[in-house]
């Protein structure tokens, strides 16, 4: 972005907001928004496009104002047409564009599986890199919204399984933005999961508690402009001895609830982005603690956990003084009621890190 | 189906252009003739009775929503009540079946399902009709062949092609009564299916209910062709184009397009006009329309108000209605207090229901 609109960007701003060190606070939800203007006005391959992303701005406003700013050729409303969503994407990727289209609900993104992994995933190879489809596909997953069967999966594993797909996923507005970013600037096909249970604050897992927002959080001082976090690079949400846990997303911030909690000197790794992933900040973590334990929302079976926990095996296994702990949702589909009895909240993390300490 | 399929290729094989035109016509041309249906005092007031009902529970479910107590994503049918009670007052109850999509109150009731069943589903409670597992989104009733309520935009119409194909196979004499929103319409499997539906000459009334916005979308932002019943054309399915405010036009409509599919016709798409009153689920801020446009539906084409006319012009007098609305409430609290009180399921019951049998 030039000098210019940075500052008109700036002067402008009306996100988020400034707390006394002047520095600016953002939510999720702000600095997606931002990520994507500071994209818009920077490169004119960019695109947007999506079920209510234009006029309305988005169900969750994450790209409120965007037409009204960069206009309709830049940012518009597609029918409810998944499948035609993300193949029209990969076509105009495959053309030089850099289509970021946002599929509603992660839910909503198994009618356009076969674009993603036939074509989206496939094109580079195929063509021994003469095509390729550098879309950005975001998505809010996850739960702990009451939104039942079809508003709260997290489909992440399936993606991490097709190779050439990349899978990103933020749990801060900081990262949210430099994350998006370099998903957008990538060329390759990148799912963009966002947290939807973190958009307006950070989730503890302790749903009976008040609801914190995101402007007492460190990691909600988003600078303005361009930056970016690469993707493959992890970060350590807090240092420790006892034991190394590895989260991403909305788990992140329940597991370091959870830590604090229990005083428990946990070193817990914000994984970032699953594919491609840091594995060797994973190895010297587990080095260091010798006990790891993973935590993701999605159901336990051929989940990301059991990636994580066969490369820890592999890689760490002189390491390991204890048995690897998994705490994950349960084989089921998300339920309707229940919602708590299912999410794996700080009660199963507490237990498993109690016996991750023993072992 | 062998057979049903010979004839369907002999029709096309001496296919003259005019009486194509003709046929596709045919049944529009038949509704126009003679719009309304010549219900009797006793029928009116069944229909009256019904499709207040419906809107009597849609507004105590509302009120539900906002105290807390059904959670997550709820969709009222205030406003097109006269379809669903149109339509399946025309059915043979012993042998079609019924899918829709997630906006399904109207379509449980329309069946004189206890409403207490329901509001218990809505509140996610164990006596609900799906155990509490489905909710707002997921009923189902194998004694009424109603195949659900289902989330995924569009992808019960596939499913209403199933259902059609088994009626079919089984020579059982049903047809399937398959809805879909003007928003559904643009999913690409809606297609898939008429297009097999027409090939194979099956028995299902593909039902739009167009109530001209999906979510923040107006038909015309999002449709090529918003004249809805138009879209058969392309695989030889008769259309036709019906006023959804006015339960007997929808009830006169279905007349003739079951008819139709019972003597071996195929598919009917028809497009029922109507309007949803209230927001597209209970989160909606309805910034896309405006006040005077949705006041305008309530005061001049409702639908309850339309048959309420048509019965008090008949002698019936504003008391006589009065006492119906007031046993409708009386009906309506009861099933709010049940749902309110009634135990949430068990915890095993997440386990229960995945596969079968024991998980
Ligand atoms: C495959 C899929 N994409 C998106 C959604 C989110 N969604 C739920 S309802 C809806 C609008 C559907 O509108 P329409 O078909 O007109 O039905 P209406 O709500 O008006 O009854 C959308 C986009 C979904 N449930 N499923
Ligand atoms: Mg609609």
């Amino acid at each position: 972005m030039s000098d210019v609109a940075d500052k008109q960007q700036g002067a402008k701003s009306r996100k988020g907001t400034k707390d006394a060190d002047g520095d600016r606070r953002l939510n999720m939800i702000e600095a997606i928004n931002d990520a994507l203007d500071i994209m818009l006005e920077r490169d004119p391959d960019v695109i947007i496009m999506g079920e209510d992303v234009g006029y309305f701005g988005g169900v969750f406003r994450a790209t409120a104002h965007l037409q009204e700013k960069h206009g309709k050729t830049r940012v518009f409303d597609t029918p409810i047409s998944e499948c035609g969503i993300i193949g029209v994407a990969v076509g105009m990727g495959a053309y030089g564009l850099r289509p970021v289209p946002e599929i509603q609900f992660a839910d909503y993104i198994y009618p356009g599986l076969d674009q993603l992994i036939s074509e989206a995933a496939r094109l580079r190879y195929r063509s021994a890199a003469e095509y390729i489809a550098p879309l950005t596909v975001r998505s809010p997953f996850g739960g702990g919204i009451f939104g039942g069967q079809t508003h709260s999966q997290s489909p992440e594993s399936i993606f991490t399984h097709v190779a050439g797909l990349k899978t990103v996923i933020p749990s801060t507005p900081h990262d949210a933005k430099g994350l998006l970013i370099a998903a957008i600037e990538d060329n390759d096909p990148v799912i963009f999961f966002e947290p939807k249970r973190i958009y307006n604050g950070p989730f503890s897992g302790y749903y009976d508690r008040p609801v914190q927002s995101w402007a007492k959080h460190a990691d909600s001082v988003v600078p303005e402009g361009y930056y970016r976090i690469p993707l493959g690079k992890a970060r350590t949400v807090r240092e420790g001895t006892q034991m190394t846990v590895l989260a991403y997303g909305t788990m992140v911030h329940v597991a370091e609830a959870v830590a604090r909690e229990k005083n428990i000197d946990a070193e817990i790794l914000d994984l970032r982005t699953l594919v491609p992933l840091d594995i060797k900040a994973v190895e010297k973590s587990v080095e260091k603690t010798g006990k790891c334990m993973i935590v993701h929302e999605a159901t336990r079976t051929s989940g990301f956990g059991a990636e994580l926990s066969a490369l820890v095996q592999e890689r760490c296994f002189y390491h390991l003084e204890a048995p690897i702990e998994r705490v994950t949702g349960f084989d089921t589909p998300y339920p309707h009621s229940l919602e708590w009895a299912y999410f794996p909240g700080p009660i199963r993390i507490g237990e498993a890190m109690d016996k991750l300490l023993e072992g | 189906m062998a057979n049903a399929k010979a004839e369907k290729t002999a029709a096309n094989a001496n296919a003259n252009p005019a009486e194509d035109d003709f046929s596709l016509r045919s049944l529009q041309e038949a509704h126009q003739d003679k719009p309304r249906f010549d219900a009797s005092e006793e029928q009116m007031l069944d229909f009256y009775r019904q499709m207040l009902l419906i809107r009597r529970f849609e507004e105590k479910a509302g009120q539900l929503y906002g105290l807390g107590l059904i959670g997550g994503f709820c969709h009222l049918y205030i406003g097109q009540e006269a379809v669903a009670i149109g339509l399946q007052s025309a059915l043979d109850n012993d042998r079609d079946s019924v899918i829709t999509g997630y906006r399904d109150h109207g379509h449980m009731l329309a069946y004189g399902i206890d409403p207490k069943v329901i509001m218990a589903e809505l509140t996610g409670r164990a006596a609900g009709i799906s155990k509490g597992k489905g909710g707002s989104m997921h009923m189902f009733s194998t004694e009424h062949k109603f195949y659900g309520g289902h989330g995924i935009v569009g992808a019960q119409v596939a499913l209403g092609g199933g259902l059609a194909l088994a009626h079919q196979y089984n020579d059982d004499g049903g047809l399937c009564l398959a809805y879909f929103g003007d928003g559904a319409a643009n999913q690409g499997q809606v297609y898939e299916t008429m297009n097999m539906a027409s090939l194979w000459n099956l028995p299902i009334v593909f039902v739009v209910e167009n109530n001209q916005y999906a979510m923040g979308t107006a038909v015309n932002r999002s449709s090529a062709e918003t004249e809805f019943y138009r879209r058969g054309t392309a695989f030889r399915i008769p259309g036709m184009d019906v006023n959804g405010m006015d339960v007997l036009e929808v009830r006169g409509a279905a007349e003739i397009a079951f008819d139709h599919v019972r003597q071996g016709g195929g598919p009917v798409l028809m497009e029922c006009n109507t309007y949803r009153y209230r927001g597209h689920s209970m989160s909606d801020p309805a910034k896309y329309r405006t006040r005077e446009e949705v006041q305008g539906y309530r005061d001049t084409k409702d639908p309850i108000e339309a048959i309420k006319k048509t019965l008090m012009e008949k002698g019936k007098s504003e008391d006589d209605l009065k006492a119906i609305d007031k046993d409708i409430r009386k009906i309506v609290a009861e099933a709010a207090d049940f749902a309110e009180n009634s135990p949430e399921p068990e915890a095993a019951e997440l386990y229960t229901d995945v596969l079968v049998g024991e998980y």
